[in-house]
């Protein structure tokens, strides 16, 4: 029976863009049907749980305080993609957020601001679950502690729905690596899974070289990595480039969500990195959400790119007065 | 007294100079290498190079492709980073004591140098460029 049965396909992950984040349908394909209850039954005798159908959606960079150049919309975005998952016809279970939640503040004061406006607004989401990873706007000046009071820990797993969820903080160090205690955690914690036991971990900087002068990387990427690879049905979810970006190292799936803030331009673009230029007559241009959904048992996966209309602040509220509320502040990342 | 000692002192050096460099000549030496071989007896040289939010001072510098140097790295405030992965050089810059690293530079080109250690809302502009000629 194991042999007319693709492991690898047991997991689908999609995403479409609706411009607010990143919406992720997890399948069991198989499951329907003699051959799919036979994989489901042996899925659950080696991983503990059988993955269930079920839908998330992942948020990045929402950067909660940070209002000026190139984007001037402060919350606008955070604040629309919430209002878009609040109207979707299937109340999504999880939401996960990739980091850079707030903008960091040089006081401290206005740095809590942000982590209290932050979790005003995400607590509007309609969603059983909302969990969240740092990024260094959050966390890399003080170690986290701010994270930490907020938001809780700063790397953890849980399961759902017989997929094992990481956690990863790869960004409270200061520095751009995961560092050797964590590691140790995130070995011990995958070794009591099966080889085939679906996992998602989500971070915020990529776990690979994407550009280095960029400080799209994370220095102990590889030893991360490493330790994911005996593992057949492993995807990460990451934000920080506030772009997609789709990479496969090994069996491993990284994907990279739009940033609610602005987006930066594509890795190939030589020289420094500066953010795309705001646009007025597409204030929310880039700053996107994926939503795939797989097909026919997920052998197939359909792609809609749905991009987030102006028609909210057309007529009398205008663009105008949409910008209105933006004071100066300086940023690049 | 003292000019007549200081030019007896000069064309003894000199005359020694002449020798030597004909000794050199006539047992196949060459005398370019020779004055590398002191320089390097004194160490590779020096560049000190300061790190403060958000720059680094200078902002640019340019090595010999092979001419081994030391950067001496400082910090004026905080912990900073300097990272130049293709030479695969990442290290923190720690405020109070200098960081010596000694770099050989092995092809030539332009190389960007970034602040890897987060340092604040200007952390993403702190960068040099570092320039390696034959």
């Amino acid at each position: 029976m194991e042999n007319k049965i693709d492991r690898r396909s047991f997991l689908r992950i999609a995403g479409s863009s609706l411009s607010i984040g990143a919406l992720y349908s997890v399948f069991a394909p198989l499951a329907r049907g003699a051959e799919g209850e036979v994989l489901t039954r042996t899925m659950a005798a080696l991983n503990g749980e059988p993955p269930a159908p079920f839908s998330f959606i992942q948020l990045s960079d929402t950067h909660v305080g940070f209002n000026g150049p190139p984007d001037p919309l402060g919350t606008r975005a955070f604040e629309g993609a919430v209002a878009a998952i609040n109207k979707l016809k299937r109340r999504p279970e999880l939401v996960i957020v990739t980091g850079d939640l707030t903008h960091d503040a040089d006081s401290p004061d206005e740095h809590a601001r942000r982590y209290k406006l932050f979790k005003q607004i995400a607590g509007k989401i309609n969603a059983a679950q909302i969990k969240v990873v740092p990024g260094e706007n959050d966390a890399a000046l003080d170690n986290g502690d701010m994270f930490r009071e907020f938001m809780g820990p700063l790397h953890y797993s849980f399961d759902h729905r017989g997929v094992h969820f990481i956690a990863l903080d790869n960004v409270s160090r200061g520095r751009p690596e995961v560092g050797a205690e964590q590691l140790a955690w995130m070995k011990a914690d995958l070794a009591r899974f099966s080889k085939t036991a679906p996992i998602i971990v989500f971070t915020h900087r990529p776990l690979f070289d994407l550009k280095p002068e960029w400080e799209w990387f994370t220095s102990d990427g590889d030893a991360v990595m490493n330790a994911l690879a005996p593992y057949e049905n492993v995807t990460v979810l990451y934000g920080h480039i506030h772009r997609e970006n789709f990479h496969q190292q090994g069996g491993t799936k990284l994907y990279a969500a739009r940033s609610l803030i602005f987006a930066f331009p594509d890795p190939a673009t030589p020289g420094v990195r500066k953010p795309l230029p705001f646009d007025k007559a597409q204030p929310f241009k880039n700053l996107g959400l994926r939503f795939v959904k797989g097909q026919r048992a997920g052998r197939d996966l359909r792609i809609e790119d749905v991009e987030l209309t102006m028609n909210e602040y057309s007529g009398t509220v205008g663009m105008d007065q949409m910008l209105k509320h933006g004071t100066s502040d300086t940023i690049e990342e | 007294m003292k000019h007549r000692k200081l030019v007896v002192t000069l064309l003894f050096a000199a005359s020694a100079a002449i020798v030597l460099a004909s000794w050199a000549q006539r047992n196949g030496i060459d005398t370019a290498n020779l004055m590398r071989f002191a320089t390097a007896a004194e160490g590779p040289r020096v560049i000190e190079i300061k790190a403060k939010k958000f720059q680094f001072t200078p902002s640019e510098i340019t090595l010999k492709k092979g001419e081994p140097v030391i950067l001496r790295l400082t910090s004026e405030d905080r912990t900073h980073g300097f990272l130049l992965k293709p030479f695969k050089i990442d290290s923190d810059i720690i405020p109070g004591h200098a960081t010596d690293i000694a770099v050989t530079p092995p092809a030539t080109g332009q190389y960007i140098v970034i602040c890897d250690h987060y340092c604040g809302t200007g952390h993403g502009n702190m960068k040099m460029k570092l320039t390696v000629v034959e």
